[in-house]
């Protein structure tokens, strides 16, 4: 196969055609998708799975992997984002590069995910009660503590039991934690000193052979690509569903959900097909899982005169509240070789500030980077030289860098959003989705008290500090989440503690946007979790 | 540093390509009988070590065996890389003549270093789809430091024994320097 060559460009004889009306249709195969279409499956429902992306065959990802470390492509090509299909508009405070923070495939964005998958804490669940900040969620820690463990499972997470600010937990993790790097152990004395504790970090990624897959063999790149198949993607619950009779269509961008003439319950799925047709499958189920992004963007364009707003969106919520993790970073320079890029992951964090006494600074997570330069391999590409000057080039451009980062925490805010960008449409002539983003006081004060600590970690260690992310300016760590919220109250969210819509019984949202707040750990776990969570509740209606 | 057949087998297998006797090729390269000879001072085989004996660095040795074997994978696995190396290739060789009077693989490796230099490939973009020396960049310079640098030969050049692009395990990460 060609590194040029991309998944959309094949044609293929694929049975596009809906089945008869099936007792859940899911949109998306995401692992929010995947998972829900899993469990569905396994307890005998018959599930349509409609993903709007290719298939992308394991075969292809040692050139995936070479389209990312090749300067010739960008980031977005290694999965092949871009174009009419996910074009988007972005008129935020902040630009939300879209493209980067998600894949459309089979598989969905884990494909290009980095696998860290911490649980959320109780005061992640609690935030106006403790701190009078945004909602509560009306579910807690407590009640999604058994689906955390299953999707742990589920998706073989690696951990130890160091870290003591962890949420309470029942059972250990199904694999060891990877140890620490060598990096890290640069870190240990000074964090030490100030009293800080680093511990490992749980990850979705096998240390040892797992579940029919690979253990890690340290390619280095697993974002955006794992060649090994170490790292988990949700093909692993695709595989699993499909396995148990489900069936799963790529390729068939759903374009709208249809109501009865009640307005109460869905009748069908619309979706395209790469030959220029669509159709309808019916449903008596519809789970949602279409990411933080285009789950709002779908219920908008599935607007009816009975609901002229959107589908969904009697409280108008939907597509407000959009909420990410402002990465926050500190780069420094060691006076010895720091040993980066040898795995494609972190092994040390550190929780120890993410309960929070008082309400700002909120949460906030501190990672231990292992990749803090560019690989001999970017640079040798990039540099422009060769021969014995290239070797100084590389030289001089890596071996002595560290960095620490952090996720941290943003509240929702009502007017950073999704919206319709009726100005332009995608590829089959639908407005595109327009993000607003903007990062507000409490995440920027945050920001500069996850530096102040990582920079007294680097002045402990006598490491020469040399650029810092800024607060007003940051990275997301494209963990978009919030735009169709759960809550109690109908006015104000749009699903509630099922997961379910408010205003259509049997539309189910599994994805990071029903989250209420957004606390500062990956989300991915979580997304899991409420999956199997909203999976059941669906098996109880069916 | 000592670049070996079995670093290139290494390197071709994290390309996604299986080796199965690639490098008794050499002789009908593209496999349609258009290079007859090992002789030939057309051999694309032979301007690409000429070439990586100026782009790789003077400590590594064992250019030949390891270029041979892993360009001829690369060629053998993969048509329109197959295509626009060929035209490169003969990009290169045409500037090595028209200014040099010499084809590229007789030039002294300061001559070979001054045609890639007037030619511009230090600037260029390395682009699939671009220009004659954009495409230089990529199929040629570019594609045998990719080679080098995600092998473990290369890696530890520049100290690092287990680069990104080589799956080398996972005990790099946790040994120190002095290890
Ligand atoms: C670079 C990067 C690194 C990350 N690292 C981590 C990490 O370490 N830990 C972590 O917890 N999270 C991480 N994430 C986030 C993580 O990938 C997401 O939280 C997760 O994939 C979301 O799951 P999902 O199923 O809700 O959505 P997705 O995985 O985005 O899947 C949604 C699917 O729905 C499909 N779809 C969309 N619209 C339609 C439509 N109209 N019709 C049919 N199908 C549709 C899409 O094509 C897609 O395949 C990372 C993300 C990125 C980008
Ligand atoms: S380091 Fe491990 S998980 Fe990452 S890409 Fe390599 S094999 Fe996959």
């Amino acid at each position: 196969m060609s590194v040029l060559l991309t998944a959309t460009s094949v044609t293929d004889e694929v049975d596009r055609s809906p089945s008869e009306r099936v007792d859940v249709c899911v949109v998306g195969s995401g692992p929010a998708g995947a998972l829900a279409a899993y469990s569905l499956a396994e307890r005998g429902h018959d599930v349509v799975v409609l993903e709007a992306g290719p298939r992308f065959s394991f075969e292809d990802r040692l050139r995936r992997m070479e389209r990312f470390l090749r300067p010739a492509f960008d980031w977005v090509d290694v999965w092949e984002m871009g174009g009419d299909r996910d074009a988007y508009a972005s008129t935020g405070e902040l630009h939300y590069p879209l493209n980067t923070t998600r894949v459309k495939g089979v598989g969905g964005t884990t494909l290009h995910w980095l696998g860290l998958v911490p649980r959320y804490h109780e005061k992640d669940f609690e935030m106006d009660s403790r701190y009078g900040l945004g909602e509560d969620w009306p579910i807690s820690y407590d009640d999604l503590r058994p689906y955390y463990a299953a999707v742990e499972r589920e998706m073989g997470v690696a951990g130890a039991a160091d870290n003591p600010f962890e949420p309470p937990r029942e059972s250990p993790f199904p694999m060891d934690a990877f140890p620490p790097s060598y990096a890290d152990s640069l870190f240990e004395a000074a964090c030490e000193a100030l009293e800080i504790t680093m511990h490992s970090i749980p990850q979705a990624r096998n240390s040892e052979a797992y579940d029919g897959r690979s253990q890690c063999v340290g390619y280095g790149t697993c974002d955006p690509v794992c060649p090994s198949g170490a790292k988990y993607t949700a093909e692993v619950h695709v595989a699993k569903a499909e396995a148990e009779g489900a069936r799963v269509i790529d390729r068939a961008p759903v374009q709208r959900l249809v109501h009865d003439e009640s307005g109460e319950r869905l009748e069908a799925v619309e979706y395209a097909t790469p030959d220029g047709e669509t159709h309808r499958q019916e449903a008596r189920q519809v789970v949602l899982a279409c990411g933080a992004i285009e789950t709002p963007r779908l219920l908008l364009l599935s607007e009816s005169d009975e609901y002229p707003d959107g589908l969904a969106n009697s409280s108008g919520a939907v597509g407000r509240y959009l909420m990410e993790h402002p990465f926050a970073g500190t780069d420094a320079l060691l006076m010895e070789e720091t040993r980066q890029n040898h795995v494609g992951f972190m092994t040390s964090e550190c929780h120890q500030f993410y309960d929070h006494d008082d309400s700002t600074p909120g949460s906030l997570k501190l990672e231990f980077i292992n990749n803090a330069e560019p690989a001999p391999v970017e640079i040798a590409l990039r540099d422009g030289s060769w021969g014995d000057d290239l070797v100084g080039a590389i030289r001089r451009g890596s071996g002595n860098s560290l960095r620490i980062g952090a996720l941290v925490e943003q509240l929702p805010r009502e007017e950073n959003r999704v919206q319709l960008d009726t100005s332009r449409t995608d590829d089959h002539g639908n407005p595109v989705p327009e993000i607003v983003w903007s990062v507000g006081d409490h995440a920027i004060e945050t920001m500069r008290y996850a530096q102040r600590i990582q920079r007294r970690i680097f002045n402990e260690m006598g490491a020469r500090i040399t650029g810092q992310t800024d607060p007003h300016n940051p990275g997301a760590a494209r963990h978009p989440m919030g735009t169709t919220r759960m809550g109690a109250d109908p006015e104000t969210s749009v699903v509630d503690a099922r997961l379910r819509t408010h205003d259509i019984e049997n539309l189910t949202i599994a994805s990071s946007s029903v989250f209420t707040t957004g606390g500062a750990m990956n989300p991915t776990l979580t997304i899991g979790a409420l999956s199997l969570l909203a999976a059941e509740y669906v098996d109880e209606d069916l | 540093m000592e670049l070996s057949r079995r670093d290139a087998i290494a390197a071709l297998a994290a390309v996604g390509i299986g080796t199965g006797g690639v490098a008794l090729y050499r002789s009908d390269a593209f496999g349609d009988g258009s290079i007859d000879s090992e002789t030939s001072p057309d051999d694309p085989i032979d301007t690409m070590i000429a070439l990586a004996a100026v782009v790789y660095p003077s400590e590594v040795s064992g250019i030949d065996e390891f270029v041979e074997t892993y360009v001829v994978g690369r060629l053998e696995d993969d048509e329109t890389h197959e295509e626009r190396t060929v035209q490169a290739l003969a990009h290169l060789e045409g500037y090595a003549s028209d200014e040099f009077g010499d084809s590229f693989v007789d030039l002294s490796p300061e001559d070979r270093d001054a045609v890639l230099r007037e030619l511009g490939v230090q600037n260029a973009q390395p682009n699939p789809e671009g220009s004659d020396v954009e495409r230089i960049r990529y199929y040629l310079v570019n594609e045998l430091l990719y080679a080098l640098f995600t092998s473990p030969t290369g890696g530890e050049l520049v100290g690092h024994e287990n680069p990104p692009g080589h799956g080398g395990g996972l005990d790099s990460y946790r040994r120190g320097p002095d290890a």
